[in-house]
């Protein structure tokens, strides 16, 4: 049981820091509009993350509720990608960080649907068009800004390019992850990979946007080694649990 | 992003109901309008189907001819077809 915890939270953390990153944008936006559509897009993330968390809580037991496992953790024991825990230094780094993780996040949920777990095959179903629906924004944002303006197209290229080192850390698997694969309950994400970059690039080719090349990839984030602006992440996001111990409202 | 056209959005709530306008928005182009009013107007299950229309395209009647367009219908009471007796069997008229 404990290797499905574990391989649970690897997928839900993502979308805890994610859907936490792009809060952070509600009333800072470039626009309404796409002020609007990050923030729909992450209370999806957020809703997403509270079935997985239930079910989590249901499966430990005692005290435990959705609330404990997303507020009263540690740093080392959130499982996100580094990916998810980048900033929102600009709109093309939220865009790229977007596009980036949704196109992974799609491949496995389609993956996850058939899984032998009922309730993690239900949650990927449920999940599913709302993932497509944020693949769809990510991608034509990056069609647009790559093929926008010089302005426009720089940027964006220059998030790309400073976010692809954290790409090949969404195909890593923790020991409990290929204890899940062997039971047929986790999906095998290096089946994944080749598909990945073949669609990134495609579409990053229609933006009129360089694949990058690098030799070195960062990874730890789902060991619990996490960057820098993890601590920051959670300080905000755990404030109120942490200064009014079982509060609710 | 200053520099978006306007969009006039129509949603329908239902099927069988008509498209009823329920706003406006910015955005670069069609797709982008009908992404834009997907995420602005449609939140709450308020819709089953979008359309966007440029705002530029809408030719509307001017504010300063309502005195001539809009008046001469005031005292025409009989325009409305009131005065028929209705079997009780119709509803909804």
């Amino acid at each position: 049981m404990n290797n499905l915890i574990q391989y649970i939270l690897g997928i839900a953390d993502n979308a805890l820091i994610l859907g936490q990153r792009l809060g952070e944008l509600c009333g800072h936006g470039p626009s309404l509009e796409t002020d609007i559509a990050m923030t729909n897009i992450s209370l999806d993330l957020l809703g997403q993350t509270r079935s997985y968390y239930q079910y989590v809580a249901k499966m430990q037991g005692g005290e435990a509720t959705e609330d404990t496992v997303a507020f009263l953790r540690l740093e080392r024991e959130y499982k996100n990608v580094l990916l998810v825990e980048q900033p929102n230094t600009d709109f093309g780094y939220s865009i790229a960080r977007q596009f980036l993780f949704d196109v992974f996040h799609l491949a496995l949920l389609e993956e996850l649907q058939n899984s032998k777990d009922e309730m993690l095959a239900a949650i990927a179903k449920k999940s599913i068009k709302e993932v497509l629906y944020h693949t769809r924004f990510s991608s034509d944002w990056i069609k647009r800004l790559g093929d926008g303006t010089e302005e426009s197209h720089n940027r964006i290229q220059t998030a790309i390019n400073d976010l692809w080192i954290f790409t090949d850390e969404l195909f890593h698997q923790t020991d409990a992850d290929k204890a899940m694969v062997t039971e047929g309950i986790g999906v095998d994400t290096s089946l994944l990979k080749s598909n990945y970059y073949k669609k990134v690039s495609g579409i990053l080719d229609e933006a009129t946007l360089q694949t990058p090349v690098v030799e070195y990839f960062q990874k730890g984030g789902k060991q619990g080694i996490h960057s820098e602006h993890m601590g920051f992440i959670l300080t905000e996001l755990q404030y109120m649990q942490r200064t009014y111990p079982n509060m609710t409202w | 992003m200053k520099n978006w056209p306007l969009w006039e959005v129509f949603i329908r709530s239902k099927n069988g109901l008509e498209h009823r306008h329920c706003g406006s928005l910015h955005a670069s182009d069609a797709t982008m309008a009908l992404e834009n009013a997907r995420d602005v107007y449609t939140r709450r299950m308020e819709g089953v189907s979008i359309w966007v229309v440029p705002s530029a395209q809408i030719t509307a009647s001017n504010p300063e001819n309502n005195g001539e367009t809009f008046e001469p219908a005031m005292d025409k009471a009989y325009r409305h077809p009131t005065f028929y007796e209705l079997p009780e069997e119709l509803k909804h008229m």
